[in-house]
């Protein structure tokens, strides 16, 4: 039996930094509101790199830590809510920016939870198909195309990024646990609309394709969902909090975190954060925080280390990795 | 008693002293509490006292004599 491990990691995000201090020239805000509600001091904005240019540079960064060649790639998946395009998706264009012409590609939509969802399903086609060798997994988005810049509550939290993130079997080192869920969001508290129905049959208005967020509807969901996603997977495996060297959370905000650190009774430092930096960058959060740890030498082999996602849908899911 | 459960409630999220509060005291001015507090102790109260407040009742609480009022009023 062998497990899914990650073999490289990559991430990139676009030069442009944009600080709480640069966003109160153009919504009312303030470096002190927008630091104590969400712990967010800077973000990356892009100044004209769409997601697949994103997500094709994560990508080779990745393949190169990896060591591996392109040709090798069987499966490529790209979470995102902000394709360049639906057709051709993220995953094809990168698939011929990249050369991996042995690979499938396909996109999935699952929010911030995205990224997790991914690794789920490549661990999945791993075990079950001998014919694919490497998988290469990548959350991207450039948020900044789909945020109301006169909402304040969200246009300081959303960011754009990609993260990605080479899998291949390994006999004693990958994916330990695995959980997930989703609860269909009917009340609308996390959303993007796409196309209303306008054709020659129908009129529908357009409920306008930014985000919308009920930010007490998602933190309360947030802090109920990531206890039980964590201790999920702690169960499944046996293990207890004490064993685990880190919790990877999706960085959606600080506050939820320190919520949920102080209910569990975990330190906040088990947290790995860099959202103060990054922002929100939805299924790109998890596997950019990933690549920052491996470059910082944070990571070392056999170290459990939990990814934890959750998100619009409203979706959840986490991973509990044995760390290669 | 309800409001030293409150009480206890409020100065552990808000990190203040019970001393500091009082039945008038307003959450949002005078204990600091911004929006998210205020979520954090509403889920807190729902734990403690097995209730359910509904976001209209949580738009009507401002100060602690109201929470103190409101979860009296469910039991």
């Amino acid at each position: 039996m062998s497990y899914t491990s990650i073999i490289g990691t990559g991430s990139y995000y676009p030069d442009s930094i944009v600080t709480n201090d640069d966003l109160s020239k153009y919504v009312e805000t303030s470096d002190s509101w927008i630091s104590e509600r969400t712990g967010i001091k800077e973000r990356r904005i892009s100044s004209g790199e769409d997601t697949s240019e994103l997500a094709i540079k994560a990508g080779q960064r990745a393949i190169e830590k990896a060591g591996i060649s392109p040709e090798d790639i069987g499966l490529i998946i790209v979470a995102t809510i902000t394709p360049d395009s639906f057709m051709p998706s993220v995953a094809c264009l990168v698939q011929a920016n990249l050369g991996a012409k042995n690979a499938t590609a396909f996109d999935i939509t699952a929010a911030c939870t995205g990224f997790v969802y991914s690794m789920q399903i490549a661990d999945k086609f791993l075990k079950a198909s001998d014919d694919i060798k490497y998988a290469l997994v990548i959350g991207s988005e450039v948020l900044s195309k789909v945020v109301d810049w006169e909402d304040r509550n969200t246009c300081v939290i959303f960011a754009d990024g990609a993260g990605a993130a080479i899998l291949g079997r390994d006999e004693n080192h990958g994916i330990i646990s695995s959980y997930s869920g989703s609860e269909g969001d009917v009340k609308g508290s996390l959303t993007l609309y796409a196309n209303p129905v306008n054709n020659i049959l129908s009129k529908q208005d357009d409920k306008g394709k930014i985000i919308g967020m009920n930010g007490k509807d998602i933190f309360r969901f947030a802090t109920q969902i990531i206890p039980k996603s964590i201790n999920k997977v702690l169960e499944s495996a046996n293990i207890n909090i004490d064993e685990i060297d880190y919790i990877v959370p999706h960085q959606a905000n600080y506050r939820i975190i320190e919520s949920v650190a102080n209910k569990m009774g975990i330190e906040k430092e088990k947290f790995y954060m860099n959202l103060d930096k990054c922002g929100n960058t939805s299924s790109a959060s998890i596997p950019i925080a990933l690549d920052e740890m491996n470059k910082k030498g944070l990571l070392k082999k056999g170290h459990k280390i939990i990814l934890c996602g959750f998100g619009g849908g409203l979706t959840w899911g986490s991973l509990l990795i044995n760390w290669k | 008693m309800t409001i030293e459960k409150v009480k206890a409630i409020l100065a552990d999220q808000l990190e203040v002293s019970e001393e500091e509060i009082k039945p008038e005291s307003i959450l949002i001015d005078n204990l600091g509490a911004d929006s998210l507090d205020v979520v954090e102790i509403v889920m807190s109260l729902e734990d403690e006292f097995g209730i359910e407040i509904a976001d209209e009742e949580t738009a009507k609480i401002k100060t602690v004599q109201d929470i103190v009022t409101f979860v009296d009023s469910q039991k």
